[in-house]
Order: C-alpha cells, then structure tokens, then sequence
C-alpha cells in the first residue's frame, strides 16, 4: 500500500500543479467578474515562451555553459510577459471594449493554442529532430531540482518534498491568493469589483484597474502552469498538444473549490490523481478499457458540476457580475 | 445659515444623453452650511442626474461645480469623497455578500491593513452620535429595506461627508420610519452637515427642508425658503401648471364576488414565510388596493393569483357569474387561460418580466397570443394590428411598432403593457406599482385606464406605494404587514394616517407604543 | 482641494441611440478587413513576401482549382451545419460548448452500424440506420446537460465542454475495439470495397451531397427561428426566463426541445462526416469546429444566411492559412493564429457597434456670471 501511495502521490502532484496554478488564476480573474474562459490558450502561450527563451538560450551558450538562474530567470521571464499579453487582450477586449466574455474567451483559445503549437512546430523544425517535440534537458533539469535534503527523509521526502521549486511557488501563490482575498483591502475591493461594480465604482474603486489588474495577474498565474507543464513535469519536452485539456479542467476546478483559492491546493492534487488514475486501474485482457477510464476526470468534473448546482448557499455563489461588462453610464 | 459662503455652487450646468436628450440644461444651485435643500421635481425631471454629475457618476458637458469657493472637477465618485460629498443612491450601492462593516469601509484608503474591527468600533461611535442602530457584522443580503439605508448613510458619515445627498431616500419607508430617519436628519444638520434631499413628496419637502429648488424637465426653475411657501405653490411650479390632483372614483355598478383567497402562505424558495394566512375577496367593479411597505408579500401575492408562484396552503377560487368556483392553486398561467379565466397582469418589473425589452412592439403584443391556432408558425398580423391600435388608443410616444421596447420611457413601456394586458377584456386585473416611475401625465392616463375597466366590470387589484394615490382610487384597502393582513377598509373613509399605522403593524393601533 | 481642471478626462464614452443597419454592416466590414490586412503583414513578416503574394496563396489556397473549390465548399458546409445546430441554443442563451462532442457521437452512431451491419443489409436501409442512430446519438448528448440546465441549472458552460472530453475517450475505446487491422490503432477507411453505407455521389461529385443537405438546413433553421411558435419561444426564453413564464413558456420544456435539436442536427452532421465524407471515424474527425461553429453563429448574431458568410470567411482563412503553411513551410497552426486575430477584430468592433467615444469639448471660456 505505502508502495503504491509513494507512486501514485507524487505522479498526483505534479498532476495536479498546473491544474492549481490554472485554478489560482482564473479563481483571481474571475474574483474581478471577468470569466477567462482563453485559460487553456494563455497556459499553451505561458509554455511555448518559456520554451522559446529557453531554447534559444540553450542552443547559443551549449547545455554545459548555462548557468541555473540564468536557466530559470529566461524562460520565467518569457512565460510571465507572453501570458501578460494574452491577458492584455483579453482585458481589451472585454473590460475596455466591453466585449462578450465566453467568446472572447474561446477566440483567445484558438488563439493561445495556435501560437503554442505553431511555435512549437517551427522550433522542431529548426532542430530537424526526429520526434516531433523540442527537448530542453538542462533547463529542464533546473527545473526539476529538489530540495537537497528530500533524498534522506525517506517517504515524507517523497511525497511532500520531491518537487521542483515550482510546485511550491504554486501552493505558496493559492495560500497568498486566499489570504489577499480574504484579509486585505485589495481583497475586498477587488470581491466587490466582481460582485456588483457599480457598487464599487461609488466606494471610489477603480473598476477598471482592478479587473485589468487582477485578469493580467490571473493569466500570468496560470501561464506558470503551462510552463511548470513543459519544463518539469514533462522534464523540458515540449510536443505539440501535449497540454491538452488542463486549461479547461483549471477553469472547473474554480467551480469546484467554490472561488476559494484555499481549497484548490487540495482540489488539483485530487484532480491530478484521477488524470493518472487510468495507470493504476486493472485493465485486465480489453486494452480499450483504458481509454474510458481516461474519461474519468471530465466524468467527475460533470458530478461536481451538478452537486455544486445544488448547493444554494449564499455565499458559495459566484461572483455577481461574473460574465458581465461594466459600463458606468448604462442606466 | 452663512449666507455669505455656500459649501456647494453648481453653475450652468448641462449634461446630455445622447444627441437628444438633455437631462440637465443650464442648471444653477447654491448649498449653504447647515441646511436641509429639498430638490423637487417630476420623475424624469433631472435631479438625479444632477445629482450623480455631484457623487461623479456622470461628468457634465458644460458648466463649473464649485466646492467651498474652488473649482473643481469630479471625475469619478472617489473626487466626490475627497470633496467631502457623498449621495445616498436610490438603488442601494451595497454588496450583498459582504457584512455592513465591510461595506462601509470598501474602496477608502485607510492607514494599515484591513482592520474590520477598528471600523466597526468607529461605526458604533457614529451610529450612537446620530441615532442609528446598525450591526456591522450583519451581512447585507440579511437586511431590510430601512436597514441597508441606515448603512448607506452610516457609510457616508464615516467617510467624512459634509454634505450628504439622499435619492428618494423615503420610497421605501414606512411613516414611522421615514419620521426616524427625518430625526436622525435634522441631528446631523445640527452637527453642521449639509443636506439634498430629492424627492417628490410635497409634505415631506414641507416638514424636513429649509430650502427648496425646484427642477422641470432639466430646467432650474426657482427656489422657496420652505417656511414661506405652500404645497399649491410648489406643485404649479413642478408641473408648470395647476393640475387637479383629485383621482376619479366611480360608484362600483353590480359588485360579484370574483376571486376568493382563503388562508393563503407561501414560503420564499429559502423558507421564510412571505405570505401567512392571507385571507380576502376581490368583487367585479372594484378596486382593491393593497398597501404595505415594499417586499411585504405583495409580490407573492399577485404572482400566486397569475399562476407563477408556488402556494403551500390554501385556496385561490375564481367565482363565475354563476357561482360556480374553480381553483387557480397548482396551475399555471397557460393552464389559467384554457380554463377560460381571462386573468390579466401588470406586473412591477416591466421589461424584465412584462414585456421583453429587446422585441418590439408587435412582438411584445404576441407574448399573449403567439399560442393561438393549430398551425405551426406564428400569426404577426393581428399582434401587429394590435400594437398600431394601442399606440393609437393609448397615445403612445413611438416612432414606429417596429421600435424595441427597451428604447422607450418609462410612461410608453407601461402604456404598452397595460395596453397589451386589458386588450384580452379580462375579468382579473392585477397590478402591481402600475405608476412607478411615470409622470404625472402618463399616471393619470394609467388611473383613467384602470377606472374603464373597473367600469366594464373587471374586478381590479392595485397593489400601489403612493398612499394618497391609493386613499383616492381605491374602494376597498387590504394592508399587509409582514405577509399578513393587518386590516382591510374601506378606501372613502380610510384616513393616511390609519393606513400608516397598519402597515406597520398588523391591525394599527397606536404609533408610540 | 488638490482637484484641478487639468484632470478633466480628455474624452467619454457614451451608449449609441441606433446605428442605421449600413453603418452597422460597415463597420464590420472595416473589422474583417483590417483583421485581414494585420494577418498580411504577420504572414509578410514571416515568410518576407510581398503582401499581395500573401492574399494570392490564401485565395488560391481556397478557390485555386475546381477541387479546392470543393473541399471549401465541403469544409463550410460542416461547420456552416455545426454552427446551425448551435444557433437555437445560444438564441436562448445556453451556451452549448458541446459541438464536439455531439458531433462526436453522432459520427459514432453512423460508424456503429456501418461496422457491424455493412454488408449484411440493403445499403439504402443502412444508410437510413446510421442516419437515425447518428442523430439519436447526437441528441443524447445534448439531452444529458440539457436536463441538468433545466432542472437545478447546471452550468452548461462546462457541462457540454466535458461531456467534448468524455465523447472524444468513448470514440478512442471504440476505435480500439474496432481497429483495423489489428494494432494499427485506427479504424481505416470502413467498407472500402463494398462501399456499404457510404452517402451516394450525385454525379461527378462526392459532397454536393452534404453540400445540399446543409443548404436546405439553413433554410429550415431561418424558418424554425424566424417565423415558428417554437422560435418564438426560444427567443423569449433567451431574452428573458421570467417574462417567459409569466406568459405561460414552459421554460425547462423549451430548454430541453432546443437543445435536442441542436445536438441532433450534431448528430446530423457528424453522419455526414462519416458516410458522406471521411468514411472513417477518428478521434479529431470533428477538429474543433464545436467551438469555431460558436463563433460562426455569434459573428452573425445567430442569422442562418449571415452565418453562410462567416463560416465561408473562418473556412477561407483556414484554407488559406494552410496553403501559405504548406508553400513556405510553416505549420499548419498558422491558421488558429490568422483566425485568432480575426476574431479578435470582429469581436472587438461590436464596441463601435454600440457605443460611441465623445472628445471632451473644451469648458466654455466665458464665464456669464463669475
């Protein structure tokens, strides 16, 4: 039993990291009342600029020169402003120009995944590979570094300590995100925004800044999770699609953890279990079997879906304006 | 009162909506230290306009505002607190989710952290200074009407506010709580505030203001030091001519029994009791108004007689000329119709749930009858023909039945409505808050339109908010008090007062108990 | 008071009134084309060719010869059909994401048959099996979140995106099950050499069929929309579910019967795909024209005959993109990113559609009586 919780808990983890870093995220651009559904998108961008920056440092100082901050602070740097940008045009298109939030969101993952494969696709084709995916083995490397000390903690070293610093940068954000939210002036002024703006608007509160602000900060968030993606979970590789549906399972989890940034900690990891659950279910003789089980997340993201639609507790609702432009005048 | 300094000029005015409309035109005011400015007009007559370009919801086109002598310029309402102004809006800017403390302290820039309950200490101070009661760790969605203004105010108290601006503050109260409310006024003009209040309640303009400002259709008319001038004056210079305010009521020919309810509850879709033994009959060619503080079961009421509501005890009877009854409880208004019940209703949301803002005219006119026939295409030349009738009949302001209904004021989308509601002859009318938001014109066209059908017969019910609209149209008044009924009288000899007392509180008795 | 005039915000941003409908459409057209001419000058930058070369490849990419002209004409007829289906739903505001999905099974209910009946019986009766199961299937799947949206309204949002992904795993399982041959983890052409269940060309020419088949479509769907009881009630339903049960619309009634259509006209188009087109059933077969078909009904606020023109720009871009990838080398991506900031364009215009932007005017220098 401890073998398979050693195996099956980490392989959760770093599951569920890039669902958490999504869930953070939109949980903040939706806090404001902006529903991103281009989360999927912005983490394909997110992944495919820290791959670029990546890249082109490794291929123009050699694997051996680089040095590890320069190894992170590259492709971090390139994930952060590439999702800042979709970000960017999002809060255009939808706070400034007051478009319809589901779908811009949608043309922003169409968008987001174009770039990412497109991308992804001409850089193979720059290294001739011979598999259909870029490999960055050193950054990866920096990356995946652990903790020094998590080799001697035997199974606790395992399960809580075995990750690359990125995954904590996550946990660490969802703690800080729930605690902004709930204890600070920001957070309150930003819950409102989301709420009711007009309200905010006559407390003084810059609806405009704040749903710009938290949006671009919620899509740089969740860009980390493409980038945690490709760099240490898939240990640098990058393959077109890879990514998949994660955006959108992000985007479920908010439901899910009830707009509680808190609550998503738990709630990826669970949900990066049940990704990987079809390794460890008995297939027996029929193969098949494993693609239904790989269907299992989305089922069980369906259940959620209906138990929280009948839970009608006030506060569990979303935020009010959520899905809605503001416009001072309208009256 | 400095006559010397005002606090507050507003100089040439105008603010426009659109190519045009102008709300405001060339307006020019003066606010003093320590007084109570009344700002009277009609709906549509400016005020609030005016009056956000102050809280800095809208920027003017033209003109200057000057606060103690300075230029300035509000851009959006975060200027407005720095210059010490803060309104009270009609509609309350509250967030339901957060607690009274919360909201109080939303959007200010305070040093240190977010302190909930150093504010709510600083709330109770103010709170005691003036009179309010107010719990800052009730959350707002848990409040009633009277209780979210109080926060209203207490939040703009706490932000320093020299002079306070109140939106129609007293619509939704009772007497007696607009009498608290008056009080808790007159201290903080003690305390040296100044105060707008807009209203279009002539006695309460004589009671609490020091000075009134009239405004029509944008236009600054004049301004009366209150103790030098009478409710007659006032009135000729809102409306610009003397109108009649008396309200016909003809003699009920025949009356039948028509619909009657027997210990009729309901409970909202959370458990709490809207309606609770609700017991009455309402008689063919009569009026019964039904008062009561907003969100008193009124809603609930009309929505279960329409079939739109779910009932949990009692009976809801339609009587035939006959005699014969049949039960309206557990049916649906398709259901009412095939009955043959020709059941009508006006009600209090108009583009959200009576008419849809976004069809036009002859679109809105199908909503009734889009049903009729086997075929399976619509019929659009009668509810075509229908709608040219009724904005012939009713004179409504158009410029073709073609026109979404969201285009249209306030007094057309009614028009329309009722239009569209009395055009199936009915035997029922129901209407709820028929003249909400209308002008004095288009109000007296809707009593004139609800009196014709009392006249053919048609057994009205009139849920209303203007007791004095409701003491003169009525025949009958049934008084709701908490979802129950606190009395029914008759509407000739029923006094404000009385009706006053019984809303808050069933069966009346006396105020100061 | 630290306010002064020069804070005054330099312009405003106000509601229109109305647009007349030529402005309406001209600005839009201003959108597509400098969408399109910000696509040039991408594709210039990428490739260094001179911009009008760049337009020649797309355009020859669509309409170069008599079969590309076909495979457009095919292509816009899929998604031009997705898109139909989709349209009802979102008229009554469900935002039905699940045109993958619905597409998906319905290729699995035509492909069903296909495999295990082909050959077995007359092929008009087969055909007309995998018509019914296709449509079955698609409605089925639209059903499922439908209901849900009805009776505790479950956000459909994310329900009919999820049920994409169950879809997609259920056609993977099945594709196992049916490989052929055994371990090349694919189905291959079905019925190759009998040809069973396969749609029957007219003439010359293997999709007028599906072509014509998707024109009488957009007809019957404009009709149903425009002038029946039930479009009628769709629309009242989307606009406002109050006023809907205040005159007597059985609200989840409605809810349901639309979504069934929608999800059967999935179902539909996904027999279409199947017997009329690919002749194969894969797991990308319906490749994302789910959600492209929200935007082909949405651009055209959900008219059939606007959505003809937005399904032909959205196919044309894609077509062409794909050409320029295919001459210069690029990937086939180029085009969701050519698409990508079309749409942005489009979406972006409806600002101007309603609402204007006011320059301040200057105050009035001369002050009457200061």
């Amino acid at each position: 039993m401890l073998k398979f919780l050693l195996s099956f808990i980490p392989r959760a983890v770093t599951q569920g990291i890039p669902l958490m870093f999504g869930c953070v995220g939109e949980t903040i651009t939706e806090k404001s009342g902006n529903l991103n559904l281009g989360t999927a998108g912005i983490m394909y961008v997110g992944g495919i600029c820290g791959v670029i920056g990546s890249f082109f440092y490794e291929t123009k100082v050699g694997a051996q020169n680089m040095t590890a901050f320069l190894g992170i602070a590259i492709p971090l740097v390139c994930c952060l402003v590439g999702s800042l940008l979709m970000g960017l045009i999002y809060c255009f298109l939808t706070v400034t120009l007051r478009a319809n939030q589901n779908v811009t969101g949608l043309a922003m993952t169409t968008f987001g995944i174009g770039i990412g494969n497109f991308f992804g696709g001409s850089l193979i084709k720059i290294t001739n590979s011979e598999v259909p995916s870029i490999v960055l083995n050193q950054t990866g490397k920096f990356f995946k570094t652990q903790l020094p000390f998590a080799k001697g903690l035997g199974w606790f070293g395992t399960i809580f300590c075995s990750y690359g610093f990125l995954a904590y940068v996550a946990i660490i954000l969802a703690i800080i995100a729930a605690v902004i939210l709930s204890r600070t002036r920001t957070g309150l002024s930003l819950r409102a925004v989301g709420e009711n703006p007009g309200t905010a608007d006559a407390a003084g509160i810059n609806v405009t800044r704040y749903k710009y602000f938290a949006t671009c900060l919620g899509a740089m968030i969740s860009g980390l999770g493409g980038l945690y993606f490709v760099m240490d979970y898939s240990s640098g590789i990058w393959a077109n699609d890879a990514f998949g549906d994660r955006g959108w399972l992000a985007i479920a989890l908010v439901i899910f953890t009830i707009w509680r940034p808190g609550h998503s900690i738990w709630a990826s990891i669970l949900f990066g279990g049940l990704y990987i659950l079809h390794i460890f279910l008995p297939t027996g003789t029929e193969l098949a079997v494993k693609e239904l089980y790989k269907g299992i997340p989305y089922v069980v993201t369906i259940i959620v879906l209906i138990i929280t639609s009948l839970r009608n507790k006030r506060e569990n609702q979303p935020p009010g304006s959520l899905g809605l432009s503001y416009f001072r005048e309208d009256r | 009162m400095d006559q010397q300094s005002p606090i507050l000029e507003l100089k040439h005015i105008t603010k426009r909506f659109g190519d045009k409309v102008v709300a405001n035109d060339d307006v020019s005011l003066n606010v003093y230290k320590g007084e109570i400015l009344a700002l009277l007009g009609e709906n549509g007559s400016g005020k609030t306009t005016l009056m956000n370009m102050l809280s800095g919801i809208y920027f003017p086109d033209e003109g200057e505002i000057y606060v103690n002598g300075n230029l300035v310029s509000i851009r959006d309402p975060k200027d407005a607190f720095d210059l010490g102004i803060g309104m009270i809006h009609q509609h309350f800017k509250l967030v339901d989710v957060l607690t009274a403390a919360e909201n109080i302290i939303l959007g200010l820039k305070e040093k240190g952290g977010l302190n909930v309950k150093a504010a709510a200490e600083r709330i109770t101070e103010i709170c005691q200074k003036y009179g309010f009661e107010v719990d800052p760790y009730q959350k707002i969605y848990e409040m009633s009407v009277s209780q979210k203004q109080t926060v209203e105010i207490v939040k703009v108290l706490y932000r320093g506010a020299d002079l306070l601006i109140l939106d129609e503050p007293t619509a939704v109260l009772t007497p007696q709580e607009t009498d608290k409310l008056f009080a808790v006024l007159r201290n903080m003009k003690a305390d040296g505030k100044s105060i707008i209040i807009i209203t279009h309640k002539l006695h309460e303009v004589l009671d609490i203001s020091d000075r009134v400002a009239i405004l029509r259709k944008g236009q600054y008319i004049c301004d009366y030091e209150t103790k030098n001038v009478t409710a007659q004056e006032l009135t000729d210079a809102m409306v610009g001519h003397a109108v009649t305010l008396n309200i016909d009521r003809p003699e009920p020919v025949d009356p039948k029994e028509r619909i009657r309810i027997k210990d009729l509850t309901i409970r909202s879709m959370d458990g709490v009791v809207r309606l609770n033994h609700v017991s009455f009959t309402a008689r063919s060619g009569e009026i019964l108004g039904i008062a009561g503080i907003a969100g008193n079961g009124q809603k609930e009421l009309l929505e279960a007689i329409a079939g739109l509501q779910p009932v949990e005890t009692g009976s809801i009877a339609y009587v035939n000329d006959d005699g014969s009854e049949e039960e309206l409880i557990g049916k649906d208004p398709l259901k009412i119709a095939e009955m043959g019940v020709s059941l009508s209703f006006v009600p209090e949301d108009r583009l959200g749930m009576g008419l849809v803002g976004n069809m036009d005219l002859s679109e809105n006119m199908m909503l009734r009858s889009f049903r009729k026939g086997k075929s399976i295409f619509t019929d659009r030349k009668s509810p075509h023909a229908l709608a040219e009738h009724v904005v012939q009949e009713l004179e409504v302001n158009t410029p073709s039945v073609e026109t979404p209904v969201r285009k249209l004021s306030g007094g057309n989308v009614q028009k329309v409505l009722v239009g569209r509601e009395i055009s199936s002859a009915p035997t029922v009318l129901l209407t709820a808050y028929a003249v909400r938001g209308l002008d004095i014109n288009s109000s007296y066209t809707i009593y004139d339109l609800i009196n014709r059908q009392k006249k053919a017969g048609v057994a009205v019910i009139y849920v209303g908010e203007d007791l004095d609209v409701l003491l003169e149209l009525s025949d009958k008044i049934l008084v709701l008090c908490g979802g129950e009924v606190s009395g029914i009288i008759d509407g000739r000899t029923a006094t404000k007062n009385e009706v006053g007392l019984m809303m808050t509180k069933i069966g009346g008795g006396k105020a100061d108990e | 008071m630290n306010n002064t005039l020069s804070k005054v915000p330099l312009f405003h941003i106000t509601r229109r009134k109305e647009l007349p409908w030529y402005r309406a459409w001209l600005i839009r057209v201003i959108a597509v084309i400098m969408g399109l001419i910000l696509c040039g000058i991408i594709t210039m930058l990428l490739v260094k060719i001179n911009p009008l070369d760049v337009y020649k490849t797309m355009l020859s990419g669509a309409f170069g010869t008599s079969r590309r002209i076909w495979v457009t004409a095919q292509n816009m007829a899929i998604l031009l059909g997705i898109s139909l289906a989709l349209a009802p739903a979102f008229r009554m505001r469900f935002w039905n994401l699940g045109g993958d999905g619905q597409t998906l099974m319905g290729c699995l209910g035509a492909t069903a048959p296909m495999i295990l009946l082909g050959g077995k019986i007359p092929n008009i009766i087969l055909i007309l099996i995998m018509l019914i199961c296709a449509v079955l299937a698609g409605a089925i799947w639209a059903l499922i979140p439908a209901a849900f949206k009805a009776k505790w309204n479950t956000n459909e949002t994310l329900f009919t995106l999820m049920m994409n992904y169950v879809a997609t795993q259920i056609i993977a399982y099945f594709i196992v099950v049916w490989e052929n041959p055994k371990g090349a983890s694919q189905i291959g052409i079905i019925n190759a050499n009998t040809m069973a269940g396969w749609l029957p060309r007219i003439g010359n020419n293997q999709y007028l069929l599906n072509i014509l088949i998707i024109i009488v479509l957009t007809v019957v769907i404009y009709i149903y929309m425009r002038y029946t009881k039930h479009g009628y009630e769709i629309s009242v339903v989307g606009e406002s579910e109050a006023t809907a049960r205040y005159v007597g619309i059985k609200v989840r009634r409605v809810i349901i019967r639309t979504m069934l259509l929608s999800g059967a006209i999935c179902g539909l188009v996904g027999f279409l795909l199947v017997s009329g087109t690919s002749h194969t059933m894969t797991t990308t077969i319906v490749d994302g024209r789910g959600f492209t078909g929200v935007m082909v009904a949405w651009l055209a606020k959900f008219n059939p005959f606007f959505m003809i023109l937005t399904s032909l720009l959205l196919v044309f871009l894609s077509r062409g993109a794909s050409e320029i990838s295919t001459i210069y080398g690029l990937n086939d991506s180029f085009g969701s990113i050519l698409a990508g900031i079309l749409l942005f364009f489009i979406i972006g215009c409806e600002f101007f559609l309603n609402y204007q932007i006011a320059l301040k005017k200057t105050r009035k220098e001369v002050k009457i009586d200061a």
